[in-house]
């Protein structure tokens, strides 16, 4: 166990007591709770062929099924932005070549970490509502919720990184 | 061979990205069918145990509201008592069958750890599990009104499958006609609930009491549900039927659990009568 692993894990545990005992209550404008919990995929380093990432994701959307009773919507989610994540930064930094081990999140410029973060939250968000309600007539509803949850999500996500920032 | 193993070994993450994605959604539709989501349910030890350790704290904020609750019942249960103390007085002498003594339903007391209101499929967690009798499809009430129906069981913990549940179906009816209807949500209010299948026959007016009907194995009959809003008629139907609750879903503090004895022998009657 290295400094690297044991962070992971309290941000794992971390995460899901704050997505399950804070967030999933603040119901802000009625019904809006931000799926902060996907921040650990953000923070988790990158490397190349992660088959711990994909496991780790997986258990992180099951454990938060678990608590909110949906099956596993979460699961899936976390699932596929783990999944997309490193074909999500390549075309975001633009090179399809990436030098593991010295890229990091914090160290993309600010545009490109903010689009990484867009495009990740906004799909995993998608995802979840599209699987909640999974009718075609349902659709304006989905979007509209995506849309608030996502930008509800991305502003903890920016405030959280600034502070990790800080930290370093 | 070794080209399909090399295959395999390329795509290795991707093989199992997707194995995990089946078992997500497999998880997903279980949950949606009524019976069978075994695993993925906040009844399981660990997080009935969060749970009911966070509803410590939480308790605390509920308990003048709950003291009201308490002090309503009381009244009106004195209320009860009093009118069947006359009745009995007027009989001189009270005989107690102890040998055909049959108890219809049990009523088990419980806290709700967790609820959710705001989702399109709405689940409550109750601290009460197999160990103290509740079994799945049990109905569950507080004493201004029904709350749901328990779904899966652990040995300490339960789910309710709230009234507001996309999937929730409970048999429902008006009080003064005893015309019958199913009561659903459509998911747009956690205050108001859908009354449907009522027949134009049936006189509504906004402000009628809808109370459970007898015609389900789950609730008593008459356990207050909610009053008229508004309806609405269309092509001699009712289009629509919205009845707000008597119960306040965003706060529900203690419920009692609901089993009906006789449930078994009216199942195997009718599954009998539909067999022949």
């Amino acid at each position: 166990m290295n400094r690297e692993n044991i962070n992971s894990a309290l941000l794992f545990i971390g995460l899901i007591l704050l997505q399950i005992i804070v967030l999933n209550n603040i119901n802000f404008l009625g019904y809006i709770n931000p799926f902060f919990y996907i921040f650990f995929i953000f923070l988790y380093p990158i490397r190349k062929d992660d088959a711990t990432l994909l496991i780790l994701s997986f258990l992180l959307g099951l454990f938060i099924d678990i608590f909110s009773d949906s099956g596993g919507i979460n699961a899936a989610a976390t699932l596929f932005i783990a999944f997309i994540r490193i074909p999500v930064l390549q075309s975001v930094i633009g090179k399809r070549e990436i030098d593991y081990g010295a890229v990091t999140i914090f160290k993309l410029p600010f545009p490109k970490m903010f689009l990484y973060v867009v495009i990740l939250t906004f799909v995993h968000h998608f995802i979840v509502f599209g699987m909640e309600y999974f009718k075609w007539s349902k659709f304006d509803i989905i979007f509209i919720k995506t849309l608030l949850t996502s930008i509800f999500t991305i502003i903890l996500t920016m405030i959280s990184f600034t502070f990790v920032m800080r930290k370093r | 061979m070794q080209q399909i193993i090399s295959f395999l070994y390329k795509n290795k993450l991707f093989i199992l990205f997707l194995l995990l994605e089946v078992l997500a959604v497999i998880f997903t539709i279980q949950s949606h069918s009524f019976h069978k989501s075994k695993f993925v349910n906040s009844a399981n030890f660990v997080s009935g145990g969060i749970y009911n350790r966070i509803n410590n704290f939480k308790e605390f904020l509920l308990l003048k509201k709950e003291n009201e609750r308490l002090s309503e019942e009381n009244v009106y249960l004195k209320n009860l008592m009093n009118m069947q103390d006359k009745e009995m007085a007027e009989i001189d002498q009270i005989v107690i069958d102890t040998i055909n003594y049959s108890q219809k339903y049990r009523y088990t007391g419980a806290k709700v750890i967790n609820n959710n209101y705001r989702n399109n499929n709405n689940y409550l967690t109750i601290n009460k599990g197999s160990n103290s009798g509740i079994e799945p499809d049990l109905g569950v009430i507080n004493s201004k009104g029904i709350v749901g129906i328990t779904k899966s069981v652990s040995a300490n913990y339960a789910t309710v499958l709230s009234i507001l549940n996309v999937n929730s179906r409970i048999n429902a009816k008006l009080l003064n006609s005893d015309h019958y209807g199913s009561l659903t949500w459509d998911n747009n209010d956690y205050n108001v609930v859908q009354l449907l299948d009522i027949p134009i026959q049936a006189a509504v007016y906004v402000g009628d009491t809808i109370v459970t009907g007898g015609k389900s194995t789950i609730f008593p009959e008459g356990i207050p549900i909610g009053v008229i809003k508004e309806f609405k008629t269309l092509n001699n139907n009712y289009e629509y039927i919205n009845i707000s609750l008597f119960n306040d879903m965003s706060s529900i503090g203690y419920v009692e659990v609901i089993k009906n004895f006789d449930k078994l022998e009216i199942k195997t009657l009718e599954e009998k009568s539909t067999n022949e």
